[in-house]
Protein backbone atom coordinates (compact mmCIF):
# COMPACT_ATOMS: atom_id res chain seq x y z
CA UNK A 1 0.00 0.00 0.00
CA UNK A 2 2.41 2.71 0.95
CA UNK A 3 2.27 5.10 -1.82
CA UNK A 4 4.87 7.65 -2.23
CA UNK A 5 4.10 11.80 -3.19
CA UNK A 6 5.45 11.10 -6.44
CA UNK A 7 3.44 8.23 -7.25
CA UNK A 8 0.50 10.56 -6.36
CA UNK A 9 1.44 13.47 -8.81
CA UNK A 10 1.76 10.98 -11.81
CA UNK A 11 -1.57 10.11 -11.34
CA UNK A 12 -2.46 13.71 -10.80
CA UNK A 13 -0.87 14.62 -13.82
CA UNK A 14 -2.47 11.45 -15.78
CA UNK A 15 -6.13 13.36 -14.53
CA UNK A 16 -7.11 10.42 -12.53
CA UNK A 17 -5.86 11.17 -8.79
CA UNK A 18 -8.58 10.59 -6.33
CA UNK A 19 -9.36 13.70 -4.02
CA UNK A 20 -11.76 14.40 -1.44
CA UNK A 21 -12.23 17.18 1.26
CA UNK A 22 -10.98 16.39 5.00
CA UNK A 23 -15.21 16.36 5.82
CA UNK A 24 -16.18 13.84 2.59
CA UNK A 25 -13.05 11.44 3.71
CA UNK A 26 -14.70 11.14 7.35
CA UNK A 27 -18.04 9.29 5.89
CA UNK A 28 -16.09 7.23 2.99
CA UNK A 29 -13.87 5.82 5.20
CA UNK A 30 -16.84 5.23 7.85
CA UNK A 31 -18.64 3.36 4.88
CA UNK A 32 -15.61 1.42 3.38
CA UNK A 33 -12.87 1.21 6.10
CA UNK A 34 -9.43 2.53 6.54
CA UNK A 35 -7.39 -0.02 4.06
CA UNK A 36 -9.81 0.22 1.30
CA UNK A 37 -9.79 3.97 1.51
CA UNK A 38 -6.46 4.10 1.85
CA UNK A 39 -6.11 2.62 -0.95
CA UNK A 40 -8.75 4.33 -2.77
CA UNK A 41 -8.15 7.97 -2.23
CA UNK A 42 -5.09 9.84 -2.80
CA UNK A 43 -5.29 13.36 -1.58
CA UNK A 44 -7.30 14.81 1.17
CA UNK A 45 -7.76 18.86 0.89
CA UNK A 46 -7.76 20.74 4.54
CA UNK A 47 -8.74 24.42 4.45
CA UNK A 48 -9.58 27.37 7.16
CA UNK A 49 -11.24 30.85 6.96
CA UNK A 50 -10.31 33.17 9.92
CA UNK A 51 -8.86 36.46 11.44
CA UNK A 52 -5.17 35.54 11.11
CA UNK A 53 -3.00 38.82 12.81
CA UNK A 54 0.12 37.27 12.31
CA UNK A 55 0.13 38.16 8.93
CA UNK A 56 1.52 41.06 6.64
CA UNK A 57 3.06 41.63 3.34
CA UNK A 58 6.27 43.05 1.89
CA UNK A 59 6.01 45.19 -0.95
CA UNK A 60 8.44 46.81 -3.24
CA UNK A 61 7.40 50.12 -5.09
CA UNK A 62 9.60 50.46 -7.57
CA UNK A 63 12.55 53.11 -7.85
CA UNK A 64 11.72 56.62 -8.26
CA UNK A 65 13.37 59.83 -10.14
CA UNK A 66 14.98 61.16 -8.64
CA UNK A 67 15.30 58.65 -5.87
CA UNK A 68 14.38 58.20 -2.65
CA UNK A 69 15.36 56.11 0.10
CA UNK A 70 12.06 55.06 1.97
CA UNK A 71 14.69 52.71 4.57
CA UNK A 72 14.58 55.19 7.74
CA UNK A 73 11.67 57.17 6.73
CA UNK A 74 8.26 57.66 7.27
CA UNK A 75 5.59 55.46 4.91
CA UNK A 76 1.74 55.44 5.07
CA UNK A 77 -0.23 53.55 2.64
CA UNK A 78 -3.98 54.52 2.58
CA UNK A 79 -2.65 56.72 5.53
CA UNK A 80 -1.74 53.88 7.28
CA UNK A 81 1.48 53.46 8.99
CA UNK A 82 3.76 50.78 7.45
CA UNK A 83 7.46 49.48 8.28
CA UNK A 84 9.85 51.30 6.28
CA UNK A 85 13.20 50.12 7.66
CA UNK A 86 14.58 47.57 4.83
CA UNK A 87 16.03 48.99 1.76
CA UNK A 88 15.29 51.93 -0.55
CA UNK A 89 11.88 50.72 -2.39
CA UNK A 90 11.17 48.20 0.22
CA UNK A 91 8.38 47.98 2.84
CA UNK A 92 6.67 45.82 5.22
CA UNK A 93 2.88 46.28 6.35
CA UNK A 94 1.40 44.53 8.95
CA UNK A 95 -2.24 43.51 9.33
CA UNK A 96 -2.40 45.56 12.34
CA UNK A 97 -1.12 48.64 11.08
CA UNK A 98 -3.70 52.12 12.05
CA UNK A 99 -3.06 55.46 10.44
CA UNK A 100 -1.68 57.64 12.97
CA UNK A 101 -4.66 59.62 13.76
CA UNK A 102 -7.05 56.68 14.51
CA UNK A 103 -8.50 57.50 18.21
CA UNK A 104 -7.75 53.86 18.74
CA UNK A 105 -9.18 52.59 22.20
CA UNK A 106 -9.38 56.34 23.46
CA UNK A 107 -13.09 55.89 22.28
CA UNK A 108 -13.84 53.04 23.83
CA UNK A 109 -14.21 50.96 22.28
CA UNK A 110 -12.58 51.67 19.28
CA UNK A 111 -13.90 50.79 15.92
CA UNK A 112 -10.65 49.93 13.85
CA UNK A 113 -12.41 50.32 10.96
CA UNK A 114 -9.27 50.82 8.62
CA UNK A 115 -6.19 49.04 8.90
CA UNK A 116 -3.01 47.04 7.44
CA UNK A 117 -5.09 44.19 6.79
CA UNK A 118 -7.68 46.54 4.80
CA UNK A 119 -5.12 47.94 2.70
CA UNK A 120 -4.15 44.46 1.93
CA UNK A 121 -7.38 43.32 0.71
CA UNK A 122 -8.00 46.84 -1.16
CA UNK A 123 -4.32 46.13 -2.80
CA UNK A 124 -5.43 42.54 -3.59
CA UNK A 125 -8.48 43.84 -5.39
CA UNK A 126 -6.58 46.02 -7.76
CA UNK A 127 -7.90 49.06 -5.95
CA UNK A 128 -5.19 52.36 -5.98
CA UNK A 129 -3.51 53.07 -3.00
CA UNK A 130 -2.34 56.17 -1.40
CA UNK A 131 1.46 56.31 -0.63
CA UNK A 132 2.93 58.98 1.33
CA UNK A 133 6.74 59.04 2.37
CA UNK A 134 8.76 61.41 3.81
CA UNK A 135 12.79 60.41 4.10
CA UNK A 136 16.31 62.16 5.24
CA UNK A 137 17.87 62.45 1.40
CA UNK A 138 21.08 61.41 0.62
CA UNK A 139 23.84 61.62 -2.16
CA UNK A 140 22.44 58.58 -3.77
CA UNK A 141 18.88 59.38 -2.53
CA UNK A 142 18.38 62.87 -2.71
CA UNK A 143 14.36 62.86 -2.30
CA UNK A 144 12.84 63.92 0.83
CA UNK A 145 8.76 63.46 0.00
CA UNK A 146 6.98 61.38 -2.12
CA UNK A 147 3.06 61.51 -2.85
CA UNK A 148 1.71 58.80 -4.97
CA UNK A 149 -0.67 56.46 -6.31
CA UNK A 150 0.09 53.38 -6.21
CA UNK A 151 -1.15 50.01 -7.81
CA UNK A 152 -0.62 46.37 -7.08
CA UNK A 153 -0.31 45.68 -10.96
CA UNK A 154 2.44 48.01 -10.92
CA UNK A 155 4.64 47.14 -7.84
CA UNK A 156 7.90 44.84 -8.62
CA UNK A 157 6.49 42.59 -5.82
CA UNK A 158 3.95 42.21 -3.59
CA UNK A 159 4.63 39.60 -1.09
CA UNK A 160 2.10 38.19 1.44
CA UNK A 161 4.26 36.76 4.65
CA UNK A 162 2.44 35.45 7.64
CA UNK A 163 4.54 34.61 10.40
CA UNK A 164 1.85 32.50 12.44
CA UNK A 165 -1.12 31.08 10.55
CA UNK A 166 -3.04 27.95 10.60
CA UNK A 167 -3.25 27.44 14.55
CA UNK A 168 -3.50 23.71 15.22
CA UNK A 169 -6.09 24.28 17.45
CA UNK A 170 -7.24 27.22 19.68
CA UNK A 171 -9.16 28.80 22.58
CA UNK A 172 -12.82 29.00 22.99
CA UNK A 173 -13.22 32.99 25.15
CA UNK A 174 -15.22 32.94 27.66
CA UNK A 175 -15.67 36.32 30.08
CA UNK A 176 -16.11 35.18 33.41
CA UNK A 177 -16.55 38.95 34.84
CA UNK A 178 -19.72 41.32 35.52
CA UNK A 179 -18.82 43.32 32.58
CA UNK A 180 -18.56 43.03 28.73
CA UNK A 181 -15.30 42.90 27.26
CA UNK A 182 -13.76 43.45 23.57
CA UNK A 183 -10.97 40.92 22.94
CA UNK A 184 -9.39 39.77 19.59
CA UNK A 185 -12.33 36.65 20.34
CA UNK A 186 -14.58 39.21 19.60
CA UNK A 187 -17.51 40.48 21.89
CA UNK A 188 -17.69 38.78 25.12
CA UNK A 189 -20.14 38.77 27.42
CA UNK A 190 -20.44 39.31 30.86
CA UNK A 191 -21.18 36.24 33.14
CA UNK A 192 -20.46 34.08 30.83
CA UNK A 193 -22.74 34.91 28.12
CA UNK A 194 -21.26 33.98 25.15
CA UNK A 195 -18.78 31.44 23.71
CA UNK A 196 -16.52 32.27 20.85
CA UNK A 197 -14.21 29.62 19.00
CA UNK A 198 -11.94 30.13 15.79
CA UNK A 199 -11.62 26.96 14.17
CA UNK A 200 -12.55 25.20 10.84
CA UNK A 201 -12.27 21.85 13.32
CA UNK A 202 -12.01 18.79 11.31
CA UNK A 203 -11.21 20.64 8.35
CA UNK A 204 -8.55 23.08 9.52
CA UNK A 205 -5.07 21.34 7.61
CA UNK A 206 -3.05 20.84 11.03
CA UNK A 207 -5.56 18.80 12.73
CA UNK A 208 -5.55 16.76 9.59
CA UNK A 209 -1.64 15.86 9.73
CA UNK A 210 -0.93 16.07 14.03
CA UNK A 211 2.40 15.33 13.63
CA UNK A 212 3.78 17.45 10.44
CA UNK A 213 4.35 13.86 9.15
CA UNK A 214 3.54 15.43 5.02
CA UNK A 215 3.45 19.59 5.98
CA UNK A 216 6.42 20.84 6.26
CA UNK A 217 8.68 22.98 5.01
CA UNK A 218 8.55 24.01 1.43
CA UNK A 219 5.35 22.71 0.65
CA UNK A 220 3.23 24.05 -1.76
CA UNK A 221 -0.63 25.46 -0.07
CA UNK A 222 -3.45 27.19 -1.33
CA UNK A 223 -2.82 30.98 0.09
CA UNK A 224 -5.10 33.93 0.01
CA UNK A 225 -6.60 32.42 -3.53
CA UNK A 226 -3.10 31.73 -4.70
CA UNK A 227 -0.52 29.53 -4.31
CA UNK A 228 1.95 30.21 -1.54
CA UNK A 229 4.24 28.00 0.63
CA UNK A 230 5.05 26.87 4.24
CA UNK A 231 8.19 29.23 4.54
CA UNK A 232 8.77 28.21 8.30
CA UNK A 233 7.62 26.58 11.17
CA UNK A 234 4.91 29.22 12.69
CA UNK A 235 6.10 31.60 15.57
CA UNK A 236 4.68 30.34 18.91
CA UNK A 237 4.70 26.75 17.51
CA UNK A 238 4.46 24.60 19.93
CA UNK A 239 4.48 20.75 19.36
CA UNK A 240 4.83 20.01 22.40
CA UNK A 241 1.38 21.00 23.47
CA UNK A 242 -1.03 18.04 25.33
CA UNK A 243 -2.40 15.65 22.95
CA UNK A 244 -5.49 12.92 22.96
CA UNK A 245 -4.79 9.41 22.11
CA UNK A 246 -4.90 10.01 18.96
CA UNK A 247 -2.38 12.70 18.51
CA UNK A 248 -5.11 15.44 18.29
CA UNK A 249 -3.49 18.35 20.28
CA UNK A 250 -6.06 19.87 23.04
CA UNK A 251 -4.16 23.24 23.42
CA UNK A 252 -2.72 25.61 20.83
CA UNK A 253 -0.27 23.87 19.38
CA UNK A 254 1.35 23.36 15.94
CA UNK A 255 1.68 26.92 14.02
CA UNK A 256 3.12 27.77 10.24
CA UNK A 257 4.81 30.67 8.66
CA UNK A 258 3.04 31.33 5.32
CA UNK A 259 4.65 33.20 2.43
CA UNK A 260 3.09 33.84 -1.10
CA UNK A 261 2.67 35.91 -4.37
CA UNK A 262 -0.41 38.35 -3.72
CA UNK A 263 -0.35 39.13 -6.71
CA UNK A 264 -2.14 35.90 -7.64
CA UNK A 265 -4.04 36.22 -4.47
CA UNK A 266 -7.94 37.54 -4.48
CA UNK A 267 -9.41 39.57 -2.17
CA UNK A 268 -12.02 36.95 -1.53
CA UNK A 269 -9.27 34.87 0.35
CA UNK A 270 -7.53 37.54 2.23
CA UNK A 271 -10.35 40.53 4.04
CA UNK A 272 -9.47 43.31 6.36
CA UNK A 273 -10.88 42.78 9.66
CA UNK A 274 -12.36 44.85 12.65
CA UNK A 275 -12.18 43.70 15.73
CA UNK A 276 -14.13 46.06 17.95
CA UNK A 277 -12.39 47.53 20.78
CA UNK A 278 -9.12 45.15 20.04
CA UNK A 279 -7.39 46.16 16.58
CA UNK A 280 -7.50 45.44 12.82
CA UNK A 281 -6.21 42.42 11.07
CA UNK A 282 -6.66 40.32 8.04
CA UNK A 283 -8.66 37.04 7.59
CA UNK A 284 -7.22 34.42 5.54
CA UNK A 285 -7.94 31.31 3.50
CA UNK A 286 -5.35 28.71 4.01
CA UNK A 287 -6.06 25.55 2.33
CA UNK A 288 -3.39 22.50 2.27
CA UNK A 289 -3.53 19.08 0.49
CA UNK A 290 -2.23 15.86 2.84
CA UNK A 291 -1.09 13.17 0.70
CA UNK A 292 -2.55 9.82 2.04
CA UNK A 293 0.90 7.74 1.52
CA UNK A 294 -0.33 4.97 3.74
CA UNK A 295 -3.14 4.09 6.00
CA UNK A 296 -1.57 5.76 9.11
CA UNK A 297 -1.77 9.57 7.07
CA UNK A 298 -5.29 8.19 6.46
CA UNK A 299 -6.36 8.12 9.68
CA UNK A 300 -5.16 11.16 10.47
CA UNK A 301 -7.80 12.60 8.27
CA UNK A 302 -10.53 10.72 9.15
CA UNK A 303 -10.73 13.26 12.30
CA UNK A 304 -13.79 14.32 13.17
CA UNK A 305 -15.13 17.40 15.20
CA UNK A 306 -16.35 14.94 18.34
CA UNK A 307 -12.28 14.02 18.79
CA UNK A 308 -11.03 17.38 18.79
CA UNK A 309 -11.29 18.82 22.30
CA UNK A 310 -10.65 22.92 22.90
CA UNK A 311 -9.50 24.54 26.54
CA UNK A 312 -12.42 27.13 27.60
CA UNK A 313 -10.36 30.41 28.77
CA UNK A 314 -11.75 33.51 31.10
CA UNK A 315 -10.39 36.42 29.16
CA UNK A 316 -11.28 38.85 31.71
CA UNK A 317 -8.78 37.88 33.80
CA UNK A 318 -6.97 34.35 33.13
CA UNK A 319 -5.69 35.41 29.95
CA UNK A 320 -4.54 39.03 30.52
CA UNK A 321 -2.72 37.85 33.48
CA UNK A 322 -1.30 34.43 31.84
CA UNK A 323 -3.31 32.21 34.27
CA UNK A 324 -2.69 28.76 33.02
CA UNK A 325 -6.32 28.15 34.93
CA UNK A 326 -9.05 26.50 32.07
CA UNK A 327 -12.93 26.21 32.84
CA UNK A 328 -13.73 23.37 30.86
CA UNK A 329 -12.74 21.44 27.76
CA UNK A 330 -15.20 20.97 24.70
CA UNK A 331 -15.40 19.27 21.81
CA UNK A 332 -15.82 21.53 18.38
CA UNK A 333 -19.14 18.67 18.01
CA UNK A 334 -20.36 20.30 21.12
CA UNK A 335 -19.11 24.24 19.74
CA UNK A 336 -20.49 23.71 16.60
CA UNK A 337 -24.15 22.66 17.89
CA UNK A 338 -24.41 26.22 19.53
CA UNK A 339 -24.56 25.80 23.26
CA UNK A 340 -22.27 24.59 25.37
CA UNK A 341 -22.56 23.50 28.96
CA UNK A 342 -20.11 25.62 31.53
CA UNK A 343 -20.56 25.10 35.01
CA UNK A 344 -24.01 23.89 34.71
CA UNK A 345 -24.70 27.33 32.77
CA UNK A 346 -25.93 26.70 29.07
CA UNK A 347 -23.92 28.99 26.95
CA UNK A 348 -24.56 30.39 23.42
CA UNK A 349 -21.16 29.65 20.83
CA UNK A 350 -19.79 31.87 17.70
CA UNK A 351 -17.31 31.19 15.89
CA UNK A 352 -14.91 33.42 13.79
CA UNK A 353 -13.92 31.32 11.19
CA UNK A 354 -16.13 30.55 8.70
CA UNK A 355 -16.55 26.82 8.18
CA UNK A 356 -18.61 27.03 5.03
CA UNK A 357 -15.99 29.25 3.38
CA UNK A 358 -13.21 26.89 4.32
CA UNK A 359 -15.36 23.96 3.06
CA UNK A 360 -14.69 26.18 -0.30
CA UNK A 361 -11.27 26.47 0.24
CA UNK A 362 -10.93 22.51 0.15
CA UNK A 363 -12.84 22.36 -2.99
CA UNK A 364 -10.90 24.92 -4.70
CA UNK A 365 -7.75 23.06 -3.91
CA UNK A 366 -9.50 19.66 -4.80
CA UNK A 367 -10.50 21.25 -8.27
CA UNK A 368 -6.67 22.75 -8.88
CA UNK A 369 -5.52 18.70 -8.08
CA UNK A 370 -8.20 17.40 -9.92
CA UNK A 371 -7.24 19.42 -13.03
CA UNK A 372 -3.75 18.70 -12.59
CA UNK A 373 -2.75 22.25 -11.96
CA UNK A 374 -1.46 21.70 -8.37
CA UNK A 375 1.16 19.13 -7.77
CA UNK A 376 1.63 17.86 -4.08
CA UNK A 377 5.16 18.82 -2.58
CA UNK A 378 7.41 16.76 -0.18
CA UNK A 379 8.85 18.73 3.00
CA UNK A 380 12.12 20.21 1.89
CA UNK A 381 12.88 20.12 5.87
CA UNK A 382 10.41 18.65 8.26
CA UNK A 383 8.50 21.39 11.20
CA UNK A 384 9.86 20.74 14.67
CA UNK A 385 8.11 18.11 15.99
CA UNK A 386 7.38 16.17 19.48
CA UNK A 387 10.75 15.05 20.10
CA UNK A 388 12.23 18.55 19.50
CA UNK A 389 11.90 20.12 22.75
CA UNK A 390 10.57 23.44 21.04
CA UNK A 391 7.83 25.39 23.65
CA UNK A 392 7.04 28.51 23.75
CA UNK A 393 8.45 30.15 26.17
CA UNK A 394 6.54 33.62 28.41
CA UNK A 395 8.81 36.74 28.46
CA UNK A 396 11.21 36.57 31.40
CA UNK A 397 11.29 40.54 32.41
CA UNK A 398 14.58 41.77 33.79
CA UNK A 399 14.22 44.90 35.55
CA UNK A 400 16.53 47.70 34.36
CA UNK A 401 18.53 49.74 36.85
CA UNK A 402 19.68 52.84 35.52
CA UNK B 1 -57.64 40.90 14.54
CA UNK B 2 -55.25 42.00 16.55
CA UNK B 3 -52.02 43.56 14.84
CA UNK B 4 -48.47 44.54 16.19
CA UNK B 5 -45.57 45.58 13.97
CA UNK B 6 -42.30 47.06 14.05
CA UNK B 7 -41.86 50.39 12.07
CA UNK B 8 -39.87 53.24 11.53
CA UNK B 9 -41.20 56.58 11.25
CA UNK B 10 -39.32 59.59 9.70
CA UNK B 11 -40.80 63.08 10.48
CA UNK B 12 -40.17 65.64 8.38
CA UNK B 13 -38.30 68.78 9.70
CA UNK B 14 -42.40 70.35 9.69
CA UNK B 15 -43.43 68.22 11.53
CA UNK B 16 -41.13 67.46 14.56
CA UNK B 17 -42.67 69.85 16.97
CA UNK B 18 -46.40 68.90 16.71
CA UNK B 19 -47.54 65.77 18.91
CA UNK B 20 -48.84 63.21 16.10
CA UNK B 21 -47.58 59.79 18.03
CA UNK B 22 -50.15 61.33 20.67
CA UNK B 23 -53.44 61.15 18.15
CA UNK B 24 -52.31 57.21 17.59
CA UNK B 25 -53.48 56.73 21.13
CA UNK B 26 -56.20 59.07 21.76
CA UNK B 27 -58.51 58.88 18.47
CA UNK B 28 -56.82 55.27 17.31
CA UNK B 29 -56.73 53.28 20.47
CA UNK B 30 -53.39 52.05 19.11
CA UNK B 31 -50.27 51.01 21.86
CA UNK B 32 -46.86 51.60 21.06
CA UNK B 33 -43.25 50.58 22.22
CA UNK B 34 -40.80 53.48 21.46
CA UNK B 35 -37.50 51.75 20.65
CA UNK B 36 -35.62 54.46 19.48
CA UNK B 37 -35.64 58.17 18.69
CA UNK B 38 -34.08 61.03 17.39
CA UNK B 39 -33.82 64.26 15.93
CA UNK B 40 -32.02 66.15 13.68
CA UNK B 41 -31.75 69.68 14.36
CA UNK B 42 -33.79 71.55 11.25
CA UNK B 43 -33.58 68.24 9.48
CA UNK B 44 -35.79 65.55 10.89
CA UNK B 45 -37.01 63.11 13.27
CA UNK B 46 -36.90 59.61 13.37
CA UNK B 47 -38.78 57.02 15.72
CA UNK B 48 -38.26 53.12 15.76
CA UNK B 49 -41.66 52.00 17.22
CA UNK B 50 -43.70 48.82 17.73
CA UNK B 51 -47.11 49.42 16.96
CA UNK B 52 -50.33 47.68 18.43
CA UNK B 53 -53.89 47.28 18.02
CA UNK B 54 -56.52 46.27 15.68
CA UNK B 55 -56.49 46.01 12.24
CA UNK B 56 -58.98 48.63 11.10
CA UNK B 57 -57.12 50.69 14.28
CA UNK B 58 -53.46 50.39 12.93
CA UNK B 59 -54.54 50.64 9.02
CA UNK B 60 -56.29 53.84 10.10
CA UNK B 61 -53.29 55.29 12.37
CA UNK B 62 -50.85 54.54 9.59
CA UNK B 63 -53.62 56.82 7.04
CA UNK B 64 -52.92 59.20 9.43
CA UNK B 65 -49.20 59.08 9.92
CA UNK B 66 -48.88 59.43 6.27
CA UNK B 67 -51.61 61.85 5.08
CA UNK B 68 -49.38 64.25 8.00
CA UNK B 69 -46.37 63.62 6.15
CA UNK B 70 -44.85 60.72 8.08
CA UNK B 71 -42.78 58.72 5.95
CA UNK B 72 -43.26 54.59 6.88
CA UNK B 73 -40.70 52.22 6.63
CA UNK B 74 -41.00 48.79 7.88
CA UNK B 75 -37.75 48.22 10.36
CA UNK B 76 -36.55 44.82 8.93
CA UNK B 77 -35.75 47.16 6.03
CA UNK B 78 -33.13 49.30 7.61
CA UNK B 79 -30.29 46.66 8.77
CA UNK B 80 -29.30 44.94 5.42
CA UNK B 81 -26.50 42.49 5.51
CA UNK B 82 -23.86 43.31 2.52
CA UNK B 83 -24.07 39.54 1.34
CA UNK B 84 -20.27 40.16 -0.73
CA UNK B 85 -18.99 41.19 2.64
CA UNK B 86 -20.16 38.37 4.70
CA UNK B 87 -18.45 35.58 5.54
CA UNK B 88 -20.67 33.51 7.37
CA UNK B 89 -18.68 32.89 10.35
CA UNK B 90 -20.90 33.73 12.92
CA UNK B 91 -19.73 36.51 15.14
CA UNK B 92 -23.16 38.14 14.73
CA UNK B 93 -24.94 35.07 16.26
CA UNK B 94 -24.48 35.68 20.20
CA UNK B 95 -24.82 39.44 20.28
CA UNK B 96 -28.10 39.97 18.68
CA UNK B 97 -30.62 40.56 21.57
CA UNK B 98 -33.63 38.85 19.48
CA UNK B 99 -31.73 36.07 17.50
CA UNK B 100 -32.50 37.43 14.54
CA UNK B 101 -29.24 35.37 13.16
CA UNK B 102 -29.63 31.54 12.48
CA UNK B 103 -27.10 29.32 11.78
CA UNK B 104 -28.04 26.56 9.98
CA UNK B 105 -26.02 23.34 11.40
CA UNK B 106 -25.76 21.40 8.15
CA UNK B 107 -24.59 24.22 5.40
CA UNK B 108 -22.98 26.38 8.07
CA UNK B 109 -24.35 29.62 6.71
CA UNK B 110 -25.84 32.37 8.83
CA UNK B 111 -29.62 33.56 7.57
CA UNK B 112 -30.49 36.94 8.87
CA UNK B 113 -34.49 37.11 9.93
CA UNK B 114 -35.11 41.18 9.27
CA UNK B 115 -38.52 40.66 11.04
CA UNK B 116 -36.58 39.79 14.32
CA UNK B 117 -34.37 43.06 13.86
CA UNK B 118 -34.99 45.63 16.29
CA UNK B 119 -32.41 47.98 14.31
CA UNK B 120 -30.28 48.13 17.45
CA UNK B 121 -27.13 48.33 15.38
CA UNK B 122 -24.77 45.93 17.69
CA UNK B 123 -24.40 43.56 14.95
CA UNK B 124 -22.96 46.69 12.84
CA UNK B 125 -19.91 46.64 15.39
CA UNK B 126 -19.91 43.19 15.99
CA UNK B 127 -19.35 42.17 12.38
CA UNK B 128 -16.01 41.56 11.93
CA UNK B 129 -16.23 42.07 8.32
CA UNK B 130 -18.13 45.15 8.52
CA UNK B 131 -21.08 43.18 6.45
CA UNK B 132 -23.85 44.58 8.57
CA UNK B 133 -25.12 48.52 7.72
CA UNK B 134 -27.59 50.76 8.64
CA UNK B 135 -29.83 52.72 6.54
CA UNK B 136 -32.27 54.83 7.87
Amino acid sequence: MPKTIEEINEKIRKGNAVVVNAEEIIGIAKEKGIKKTAQEVDVVTTGTFGPMCSSGAFINIGHSNPRIKLGGGRVYLDDVQTYAALAAADLFIGANALPDDDPRNRIYPGEFNFGGGHVIEKLVDGKDIRLTATAYGTDCYPRKKLETWINIKDVNEAVLFNPRNAYQNYNVAVNLSNKIIYTYMGILKPNMGNANYSTSGQLSPLFNDPYYKTIGIGIKVFLGGGIGFVAWQGTQHNPAAPRTERGVPTRGAGTLALIGDMKQMSSDWLIGTSMLGYGCTLTVGVGIPIPVLSEEMLEYTTVTDADILAPVIDYSSAYPHMETEILAEVSYAQLKSGWIVIRGKQIPTASLSSYSRAIKISNILKEWIQNGKFLLTQPVEALPGIDSGIKPKPLKERPIVE
Amino acid sequence: MIVSKKIVLHFPGRLVERPIVYHLIKDYDLEFNIMKASIIPDEEGLMVIELRGNQVNYDKGIKFLKDTGVRIQSLGQNVLRNESRCTHCGACITVCPTRAFKLDTETRLISFDDTKCIACGLCLKACPLRAMELHF
